[in-house]
């Protein structure tokens, strides 16, 4: 990688920039899911890992997850975007060089940014926990870099429309700068109160809402129709999907303090923008699921189409709840509490993460052309992640479930935490199966990069899976 | 530029986007700013000072630059008996809340109250001073500068305290050790006030920062806790290891935050009092360990103080 940073634009080959921003991304998902599988033990056996002061719960509980979101998701997306925005322009990225650099400073900034968190320099605001030092530089350094490199690729694209894909690319990292430096606003112009309070939680959805789901969507709107040849089934519907995103998901930031005393028109208007999130989520699982129309051996026989269909039917009991939890009719039952951490969860691991595994995966046999190095241990991750993760969401769900019935029986608290004991264990074996499988991952991208099957040139990595 | 094609699409995304933030930030701002100062919230920004979270003055969260908040019997000047009255001590040099260095935190009445009546326009931060939460004949709260209006000092103040709460230091310390993942501070609207106590009103929060509502409950909501248990003995003891006095309890040890030695200047060895805990907990002696008093400037104590001062 160093090699690259100082060599002229033209002798960095195509893809670098994809792959590096790639093995990053997997590596700081086991980072990731490793701290969140020890903070589970933590709730489950709060003195197993007593003595190590540095490890303590409240430091290491939002350095978890940031490193999956900056870390794993984000740099999935950052991969995805630097192979598949020029590859649906006909074109090379913009700059590879660029894009090393970008993924570089980004590995440095979230080391940095990881470690002042982890040493409790926070701002104390939930998914904008950052000081502002380190604000402007994801903002500046991270971030922007990203997007020129995006944007530059699609305005110097050799075809003649966008592919939707690439205008949610281009959209959703437009509104991502936007929802940063705004969302910030408290930092930046030390706002207080309920002020603080609302921008920090219009902060947390929109970059949820903005970023991470629709960029998501955006990835199995290229890996479907490209891995199973069929056309997008609909394009209409893909631009119903967008649209409804900016206009609906942007909107209902206060319904994640339905129980606070903000003002009641701005809760119920949230309450039912809330709902109308349902729009852009029907149309996009229908047109992705029409697209697999008369292809859907490749559920079972493609590895990047399973991880890429098992995301987007994840994506139907999330924007489910997702619509209807954050009404007031259910909010204040399961508002705080472990339905909301399983709720999370399937957003981040379920939908989103299945989706950029398939990404990763597949944008990697195909910049470094060679065959996926064993199938049968992509499978073992597929399936140690799904089932990880449904451990995990069924026993929060449980488990938040508990908790809203002793919230409103008023249940003295400490016979609410005997109740969930078991169902902390399960989240703990969950969390764990997670970050085994994604060990076997890295081993399996590592050995694909050295030891792969190369891929003819005009053929597809997917065409020659089971070829020996 | 090769969005030619698309001018309309990005007119009407920035339309859509701007028209999104005008009604979900600017409206909402306005509305949240025009909300007048409860007497929570002026006592809340007295207690916890300029910031809580990362800043300037105190940039690893030590719980540098706070104000103190102390009960008073006598009055600090004349030594004349009073009624407990609650005073905000800030030495020279601490930051004040936003309520105290902008006029438009506080609320119209409010603010005029504590300019006319309670002289606030006087205090500045070079020079410090000592702070009173009164209320008008109208029941209208305002903010006292008693370095003007009484002649009390600083030094006076804290000498003639029968308690310190070094409660800004201490909700530092709630920001910085994460107590707030599990600990909620808001009371829910709707089922809560048997458990847990009045919901908080909306002008209660003005001119605090940040307000650590938490999201995840895990563990008891705190926002009254100090009503509900005032011990500082059950406090120590729970702080130190939680399962002394709550065999189920899940949360983490904060034994750490004592520092290096104890009340009575006495090292502190976890590693011989873990042992003894465990001897303890096995059923291999009868008594648990004696847990020691944390130090006057122990980051303990802050943690501690915060808590009981949450009423």
């Amino acid at each position: 990688m160093l090699k690259y940073l100082f060599s002229k634009e033209d002798d960095i080959p195509q893809g670098t920039a994809a792959i590096f921003f790639g093995v990053s991304s997997i590596a700081w998902f086991i980072i990731g899911t490793g701290l969140g599988s020890f903070n589970a033990a933590k709730l489950a056996f709060p003195d197993l890992f007593h003595g190590l002061y540095s490890l303590q719960f409240g430091h290491v509980r939002q350095v978890h997850v940031h490193a999956v979101i900056f870390g794993w998701i984000a740099m999935a997306f950052a991969a995805s975007m630097m192979y598949i925005t020029p590859a649906l322009g006909n074109t090379k990225l913009w700059s590879e060089k660029l894009g090393v650099w970008n993924c570089m400073l980004y590995n440095v900034g979230l080391c940095l940014a990881l470690a002042l968190l982890w040493a409790g320099v926070t701002s104390g605001r939930e998914y904008s926990d950052h000081i502002w030092p380190i604000d402007l530089y994801i903002a500046f350094v991270m971030v922007v870099p990203w997007c020129l490199n995006v944007w530059m690729t699609v305005i110097n694209r050799r075809t003649q429309g966008i592919y939707t894909t690439n205008w949610f690319f281009a959209g959703c990292m437009f509104m991502t700068v936007i929802v940063f430096l705004v969302g910030n606003m408290p930092e930046w112009l030390h706002l207080t109160g309920l002020n603080e309070a609302y921008m920090t939680w219009w902060f947390a959805h929109n970059i949820l809402g903005l970023l991470i789901t629709p960029v998501a969507a955006a990835i199995t709107y290229y890996i479907v129709p490209k891995i199973t040849g069929n056309p997008l089934y609909s394009h209409r519907v893909g631009h119903l999907h967008f649209w409804s995103i900016v206009v609906f998901y942007s909107t209902p930031a206060a319904h994640h303090l339905m129980s606070s005393p903000l003002p009641e028109w701005l809760k119920s208007f949230a309450s039912v923008e809330g709902v109308l999130i349902l729009v852009p989520a029907v149309a996009y699982v229908c047109n992705i699921l029409l697209t697999m129309q008369g292809r859907w051996a490749m559920f079972v026989e493609n590895i990047e189409i399973k991880f890429t269909i098992t995301g987007v039917l994840l994506a139907i009991p999330l924007n489910m709840q997702g619509g209807f939890q954050q009404t007031r009719a259910i909010n204040w039952y399961i508002h705080g509490t472990g339905w909301i951490v399983a709720h999370a969860h399937l957003a981040l691991l379920g939908f989103s993460t299945f989706a950029e595994a398939a990404s990763v995966y597949y944008g990697m046999q195909v910049l470094l052309r060679r065959k996926l190095w064993s199938a049968s241990l992509a499978n073992f991750h597929f399936w140690m992640l799904l089932i990880g993760f449904s451990l995990y969401w069924t026993s929060m769900t449980i488990s938040g479930l508990i908790q809203g019935a002793a919230k409103i029986y008023e249940v003295p608290y400490v016979d609410v935490v005997i109740a969930e004991h078991p169902y902390m264990i399960v989240r703990w074996l969950g969390g764990t199966m997670v970050f085994f499988g994604n060990i076997i991952w890295l081993y399996n991208m590592i050995m694909t990069a050295r030891a792969g099957d190369p891929v003819p040139v005009g053929r597809q990595p997917a065409e020659i899976a089971y070829t020996r | 530029m090769a969005f030619r094609e698309y001018r309309i699409g990005c007119v009407m995304f920035g339309v859509a986007l701007s028209l999104s933030m005008f009604i979900t930030i600017v409206l909402p701002g306005i509305d949240i700013s025009s909300m007048s100062s409860t007497k929570i919230a002026l006592e809340k920004q007295l207690t916890y000072g300029w910031e809580t979270g990362f800043n300037y003055y105190d940039p690893f969260l030590q719980g540098k630059d706070k104000p103190i908040k102390v009960t008073l019997t006598k009055d600090p000047m004349s030594g004349a008996a009073i009624d407990k009255t609650d005073a905000f001590v800030f030495p020279a040099g601490t930051h004040f809340p936003n309520g105290l260095t902008h006029d438009n935190i506080l609320g119209d009445d409010v603010q005029k109250a504590s300019v006319e009546v309670g002289k606030i326009d006087q205090a500045n931060e070079e020079q410090g001073g000592v702070f009173l939460v009164r209320a008008t004949a109208d029941d209208v709260p305002y903010i006292e500068y008693a370095t003007t209006t009484k002649g009390w000092t600083v030094d006076a103040t804290l000498k003639a305290a029968d308690e310190q709460f070094l409660a800004g230091s201490g909700k530092t310390m709630f920001v910085r050790e994460g107590c707030w993942w599990c600990h909620t501070l808001l009371p829910e609207q709707t089922q809560d006030w048997q458990s847990f106590g009045r919901p908080p009103l909306v002008g209660d929060f003005n001119g605090e920062s940040p307000t650590t509502f938490g999201s995840d409950r895990k563990a008891p909501d705190l926002l009254h806790v100090g009503s509900r248990n005032s011990s500082r003995e059950w406090m120590v003891m729970h702080f130190f290891n939680p399962r002394l006095v709550q065999p189920h309890s899940i949360m983490p040890r904060y034994d750490y935050l004592w520092g290096s030695v104890d009340a009575n200047g006495q090292p502190i060895d976890l590693a011989a009092w873990d042992e003894a805990y465990l001897a303890y907990d096995n059923g291999e002696s009868i008594n648990a360990p004696v847990v020691p008093l944390p130090a006057a400037d122990s980051e303990a104590r802050m943690l501690i103080d915060f808590i009981i001062n949450l009423k």
